[in-house]
């Protein structure tokens, strides 16, 4: 995978992770590590069963099977040890627009249980990193699209979390709001030492930012490794679309249901 | 893996400390909201402002209903209050499936709160919501001379009374709409229930010339038990029936048991 993992205990490990609606198996089987420090992608076709595992990585949904663990912490025995060791971004614009970009901070960092002593200085410091200082104290609902999605960053990062999770995170973004938010998923990496997670569907940001992809396909990963040498197992002139379609293109039509898609036409719609 | 930032591990007094700021810190984010927009309370203060002036003026009249020394006006106005705060509060849980399909709820469902804090801030909320109802009927009282008691103890017992009963029904909300799991499933039970909670209650008749059956009833319906308290603390004259102890253990109990259910139930609303 990386060779960083075999220095230090993996961010995230899954062993055998099975998560079951019924006679439906949403996710199969998963087992996959990621290396501390890294930027992982998680791509397949609508219904693959990326969010469904993000639900279970966030300790929001119970695994029907196997084990998974997020900063060194067993999701199912230990889940608020998880989720103080996370950062979680959905993938709809869930900042509150009635309240200011100030006090949507405020509100996770006591969530997220900083300290009266801190929680200024690291607001500050998130708004700063993420380029918003000058309209912390406007209310959310003028923010562009993307200053919406590196308002969300920033709520989840205060506390300093070890792993990020992020669900789809520059959908229906434009082309400028999305290279923004690519830079600022590095310097989280690169200045606070972030494991990065996210689920998308866009091949040119899984190419850009992850140091590993693993391609998903109803519940099963289908495909692991870099993003080269992925390419490099299609065909030599191979981009990361092609791979994407080897792997998963024969069931596109098969995944997805009316919510992931209702889901993601909303967050697209309230982007503009 | 180091946890940097991130709240450490609590003992029992830290946890209730950190339990009572997750819970405020929700209910505080909704009184920024309400500061700031404030037209839905105007909004809301006209069905009861129709309870009184219409209902309660017509009724009053007619004298069909004892009401001992005080008249029909002074009776129902706490009953009035009652309700009103209910149908704020039964209402309540859509917000819930509406944070949901934001993806609010599944950030909060993320961190490190516990989920029975994220229950009683919303809870909490409510209260808030149910308190500037609260105002504005006692300004309908004025306005209307019914004989309001104004001791600091009084109001203060009214302000608790109107937060305990919104966070209860408000809580009951939340965990039907942690069921039900779609706005228009929810907006259905929430109809049918509404009216006879309000209806089995003492809200606008006294238990006294209720059959029995309906008596039993209204002795189970946890609006009954507010209505009875804020009758005492809010008019001049007001009895309780129940007693003012029974009264809170009924709603505090029902409180805690509800928002144990719902904290259970939270996350089935995201999955």
């Amino acid at each position: 995978m990386d060779q960083n993992a075999e220095v230090a205990p993996p961010a995230v490990e899954t062993v055998g992770l099975t998560r079951r609606f019924g006679s439906l198996t949403a996710v199969s089987e998963l087992s996959l590590q990621v290396a501390a420090g890294s930027i992982f992608g998680l791509l397949g076709p609508n219904g693959a069963g990326k969010t469904t595992t993000i639900k279970m990585l966030t300790t929001m949904l119970a695994p029907s099977a196997g084990t998974a663990r997020v900063a060194g912490f067993d999701v199912v025995r230990h889940p608020v040890e998880v989720r103080r060791s996370m950062g979680y971004v959905s993938q709809m614009l869930s900042a509150d627009g009635a309240l200011t970009g100030y006090e949507n901070l405020l509100l996770f960092a006591r969530l997220y249980g900083i300290s009266r002593r801190l929680r200024r200085e690291r607001i500050l410091d998130a708004l700063e990193f993420m380029g918003l200082s000058e309209s912390a104290n406007h209310l959310v609902r003028n923010y562009s699209g993307g200053m919406i999605r590196r308002l969300e960053i920033a709520e989840s990062m205060m506390h300093r979390p070890a792993v990020l999770f992020l669900d789809e995170p520059t959908v229906g973004l434009d082309p400028v709001a999305r290279h923004a938010v690519w830079g600022h998923l590095r310097g989280l990496r690169d200045q606070y030492g972030a494991t990065i997670l996210m689920t998308t569907h866009d091949m040119e940001e899984a190419d850009e930012l992850s140091e590993t992809i693993a391609i998903m396909n109803l519940g099963h990963v289908v495909a692991i490794g870099s993003p080269r040498s992925l390419k490099a197992e299609v065909g030599p002139q191979a981009n990361l679309d092609d791979v994407f379609i080897h792997y998963a293109g024969g069931s596109i039509e098969q995944g997805g249901n009316y919510r992931d898609i209702a889901r993601t036409r909303r967050t697209a719609s309230r982007l503009g | 893996m180091p946890e940097r930032g991130a709240r450490p591990a609590a003992s029992v007094d830290v946890a209730i400390l950190n339990f009572v700021r997750d819970t405020l810190a929700l209910a505080d984010v909704e009184l920024h909201k309400l500061w700031r927009d404030p037209l839905e309370l105007l909004t809301r203060a006209i069905q009861p402002a129709l309870w009184l002036l219409i209902f309660g003026q017509v009724m009053g009249r007619l004298k069909a209903i004892p009401t001992g020394n005080m008249s029909y006006l002074t009776f129902m106005t706490p009953g009035i209050l009652a309700q009103s705060v209910l149908f704020i509060a039964i209402f309540y849980g859509i917000s819930v499936i509406w944070e949901r399909d934001l993806g609010i709820l599944q950030k909060l469902l993320a961190t490190p709160a516990p989920r029975s804090a994220l229950v009683l801030g919303k809870a909490l909320s409510a209260g808030v919501r149910g308190l500037s109802q609260g105002f504005i009927i006692y300004l309908l009282a004025l306005a209307l001379h019914i004989p309001l008691r104004f001791r600091v103890g009084a109001i203060a017992g009214v302000a608790g009374f109107i937060i305990l009963g919104s966070a209860l029904f408000s809580t009951f909300s939340l965990s039907v709409a942690c069921l039900v799991r779609t706005r228009e499933r929810f907006m259905g039970v929430g109809q049918v229930l509404t009216m006879p909670l309000f209806f089995t209650s003492n809200a606008i008749y006294p238990l006294s010339i209720m059959p029995p059956w309906l008596r039993a009833l209204s002795k189970a319906n946890p609006l009954s038990y507010q209505v009875d308290a804020l009758r005492v603390l809010m008019v001049e004259g007001g009895q309780s029936i129940f007693g003012l102890g029974k009264d809170f253990t009924v709603l505090f109990l029902g409180l805690v048991l509800l928002v144990l259910i719902t904290a259970k139930l939270y996350p089935n609303v995201v999955q």
